[in-house]
Formats: structure tokens, sequence, C-alpha cells
């Protein structure tokens, strides 16, 4: 019993991701963002779809530490995030926000451990 | 043609990116969560920047993003090693499927 309920979850969460890949690649989204660049505009939705991923990690998740892996590579997620969207605006400052958030999110983490682990900021 | 380098980079980096947030959500265990995730994801995230490089060429927005790859490269995985050692430390199970514990065979 428990065997095929392990498939059926697996070829569910298949069918959805695929369906949601499938509505990306053929919805005409680069109307909604005004870009000139129909790949840049999936490849941002992409992404988004990735954090929607971590976000419901970050809602579930059962004990303290899940919530802060999850924090954690959302931050590494925004960075590529900036680095695509310095591409289709021509601005340069969206690489500024990218190395800022890297630098915030590695002494984040390292916080996060620290309170993880039980232990004061001084020790 | 050097921009088609450049997006097939974004491309390779926004598969890693999906397959490690889909094994964030599969995944059964905090430890089997954030060895799947971190690896790809920084990989990912990497090749992303490097597309970057390709596109924008040597100007000011290229030379920012090779710095910011350097320090992805640097720091990601020292801070998520450390996250591992704090969710240890903090008593997070394994899974049922999770064979031996070695780290804390070792503390005893």
């Amino acid at each position: 019993m428990t065997k095929h309920s392990k498939y059926i979850t697996w070829f569910l969460g298949l069918l959805i991701i695929s369906a949601i890949l499938f509505v990306i690649s053929i919805y005409p989204i680069e109307s909604m963002l005004r870009w000139q660049s129909p790949f840049l505009s999936r490849c941002f939705f992409i992404i988004m779809l990735c954090f929607a991923f971590c976000l419901l990690r970050l809602m579930l998740g059962p004990s303290a530490a899940d919530r802060a892996i999850a924090a954690d590579i959302m931050g590494i997620l925004i960075v590529g995030f900036c680095a695509v969207l310095s591409i289709p605006t021509g601005r340069d400052w969206y690489i500024d926000i990218a190395i800022a958030w890297a630098l915030q999110s590695f002494i984040g983490a390292l916080a996060l451990a620290k309170f993880l682990e039980g232990k004061g900021f001084d020790d | 043609m050097i921009e088609l380098a450049g997006y097939a980079f974004i491309i390779l980096g926004l598969c890693f990116d999906l397959i490690g947030c889909i094994a964030i959500v599969r995944l059964p265990d905090v430890y089997s969560r954030l060895l799947a995730a971190i690896k790809s994801v920084v990989f990912g995230t990497t090749c992303m920047l490097l597309g970057t490089i390709i596109i924008k060429g040597l100007s000011a927005t290229g030379v920012k993003a090779f710095l910011c790859m350097i320090f992805i490269i640097m720091t990601a995985p020292s801070a998520a090693s450390a996250l591992a050692r704090g969710a240890h430390a903090s008593g997070a199970k394994l899974s049922e499927e999770g064979v031996c514990d070695k780290y804390e065979d070792d503390k005893k």
C-alpha cells in the first residue's frame, strides 16, 4: 500500500511541474513585462517557480533547521535572479544589489547556525 | 554568436536551480535536503553569473558579476556546513531510511 502511494505522489508531482513549465512556455508572458526579450522573461518566471518551492518549505518545514536552510537557499537564488534581471533592462545597479545580498545572506546564515547550535554570539 | 553561449549557460543554470528547488521540497530529511539543494543551487547560480559575464563583456556589470561569482563560490558551502552543524546540535533527527550517524559516534 505504501509502495503504491509513493509512486502515485511521484507521478502527481511530475505532472504538476511539467504542467507549470508547459504553461510558462506557451503563455505570452513578455506582453506582461513589456520587455523586448521573450526568452529572458521565461527565465524570470522559472526562477519565480524556484522561489515558490523555497517558500513552500519555509511555510511547512517541521523544524527550525528546515526554515534556516530554505532561507539560505533563497538568498543564493536572489543573486542569480538579479544577474538575469540586469541583462534585458540594461541597468548596472541590479548587480550591486546581488553583491550586497550575497554578503547579507552569508552573515545571516552564520548567525542562524549559531542560534541553532544554542550558543551566544560571543563564544 | 557570443550571446548564444551566454544564453546556453543561463539555461544550464536554470535547470540546476529547478532541480535543487524540487529537491528541497521532495527529500525526507534535513541533511539530505541541504546536501542536494546547496550544491545544485550554487552551481546553477554560478552558471547564470557566467552567462551574464559572457553577454555583458568587459564592462562594469561583467566585472561586478565576476566578483560576485567568486564570493558565492567561496562563502556558500561554508555557510551550508555551519548550518548542518547547527542542525545536528539542535537535535534534528535522521529519517527512517537513514543508515548511520558517524558525527554522533565521534562526539562520544
